[in-house]
């Protein structure tokens, strides 16, 4: 059924559908509706769960990390701080094979603080095991968390999925939304069996210690997994599209790619204002396309390559930055060609953080400079007069 | 990929962590102990028992030798004696 509903409220109308045994989560900025509406559909008796208020993020995560130990499918979210709170716990949950779905709705990280969005939370957290995908749009959230559920519990994965969302343009925004009913999210997604799970009845060790003769592996099995989601998630697609009718996207999303020449690559909400300045530059004859990365960890490299392999000029815009080297996407991009016969001009550009505006102009501007030479690492839409001050010593 | 990162409980124990100490060992002197059983509940490896006053022992094979019994006991009745000592 179609709703006209806000983003965090869609979420947690997501989330309630797929019948969470526990949700325990921490108020922060962007992120407290999702929460709030969960809590108050608890307390409305409409959505049967155990709702823990806990102390701070970290007992959050932990809280979840206890439920899902025992076989009981959990939820939480987070933002910035928060999020990175919950980090020392996001590992362990990786590293212990627990399918928890959380939502990350971005924000900046402090200091100085900033309430207001970009990707520095959910890159802080790119190398723990969790799978990330990143939503354009709140459409795009709610079939993410849906599809989230079912890809962490597969038990050939069982690794926890955090699906990204933009704080603000996308929590706090209103769409139009579709979502499913009750019985389809059933079927689609089964009650969650583990095979190793905390039984009184069954006693068994989790989060023992591995000495230098086991760890390894254990991280090596991660890295296979996901090497794995990359042939499963098509299949778990494939049943997604059936049970709710839909085509969604879950590695990259293509837009007007067939005979582009350059080509901006991004990540969540900014891909809605790119296709609007592709329309418009190729209603003006300039072969422009854009292309989005939905699914982060695993990083589908063979697509990606694939997508820009025959281009012209690539331009990577990031809205987080590793400081003191380049644009996290940007690297990664990079890296796909060394060593190709065969390769496009790529030029790096940080953008949006903060929530510092990304306009039609900006992504323009962008496009043009991908006629001139390479740029690693451009930040755009400085603040000229802000920086006129500034202490600098080359 | 999976590996196997669960075990059966109590399968740390092949790990004998009282070669861990580094020279003094707990000594119940088993005299003035009214039987509190407060050096077996702070215990932070859990290796100390007993049953009445004066019953109070501990378990070497695993006890690290941090002393916080002997630091709690209200009578003093633990006693921090060189490693070497033979009880």
């Amino acid at each position: 059924m179609r709703e006209y509903l806000e983003g965090s409220i869609a979420v947690a109308r997501a989330v309630k559908l797929c019948r969470p045994g526990v949700i325990s989560a921490y108020p922060i900025t962007p992120q407290t509706h999702i929460v709030e509406e969960l809590a108050s559909l608890t307390a409305s008796s409409q959505l049967k769960t155990e709702f823990i208020n806990v102390e701070s993020e970290h007992s959050a995560a932990s809280v979840v990390l206890g439920s899902l130990a025992a076989g009981v499918r959990a939820y939480t979210a987070s933002s910035s701080q928060g999020l990175l709170l919950m980090g020392e716990v996001l590992y362990n949950i990786a590293g212990l094979r627990l399918p928890l779905v959380l939502t990350c709705a971005n924000r900046a990280v402090s200091a100085p603080l900033s309430i207001w969005n970009d990707h520095q939370d959910s890159e802080a957290l790119r190398d723990s095991g969790v799978i990330q995908l990143y939503a354009e749009n709140i459409q795009e959230v709610v079939d993410l968390h849906l599809f989230a559920y079912r890809l962490a519990e597969d038990p050939r994965i069982l690794l926890p999925v955090m699906v990204c969302m933009d704080g603000f343009v996308l929590t706090h925004a209103y769409e139009s939304v579709d979502l499913p009913e009750q019985d389809q999210v059933d079927e689609f997604l089964p009650p969650l069996e583990l095979i190793e799970k905390l039984d009184p009845f069954k006693p068994l060790s989790m989060g023992i210690v591995a000495d230098a003769r086991f760890y390894m592996e254990t991280r090596y099995a991660i890295q296979e997994t996901m090497k794995e989601c990359l042939v499963i998630m098509p299949e778990l697609k494939k049943d997604f599209n059936k049970a709710f009718n839909r085509d969604i996207k879950i590695f990259i999303e293509e837009y007007y790619m067939e005979d582009a020449e350059k080509v901006l690559v991004t990540r969540g909400s900014v891909a809605g204002t790119v296709k609007d300045v592709v329309d418009e530059m190729r209603a003006e004859g300039q072969k422009v396309g854009m292309l989005k990365i939905i699914s982060y960890r695993p990083f589908p490299a063979e697509a990606i390559y694939n997508a820009l392999k025959d281009l012209y000029a690539v331009g990577v815009l990031d809205r987080a930055i590793s400081l003191g080297s380049w644009g996290p996407m940007y690297t990664e991009i990079k890296a796909l060609f060394h060593g190709k016969d065969k390769f496009p001009k790529i030029s790096g550009f940080i953008g949006g953080l903060g929530q510092r505006d990304i306009t039609r102009d900006n992504i323009r501007d962008m496009y043009d400079k991908l006629d001139w030479g390479e740029v690693p690492c451009e930040f755009i839409n400085l603040n000229r007069e802000f920086l006129i001050g500034a202490r600098k010593y080359t | 990929m999976f590996v196997k990162i669960t075990s059966k409980p109590g399968t740390t124990r092949g790990n004998e962590t009282g070669s861990w100490r580094m020279g003094t060992k707990p000594k119940f002197l088993r005299k003035n102990c009214i039987g509190c059983g407060l050096c077996a509940l702070i215990c932070p490896e859990g290796v100390i028992d007993g049953k009445r006053k004066k019953t109070y022992y501990c378990d070497y094979n695993y006890c690290k030798g941090c002393g916080i019994c002997a630091e709690e006991c209200p009578k003093k009745d633990i006693l921090m004696v060189e490693e070497e000592e033979i009880i």
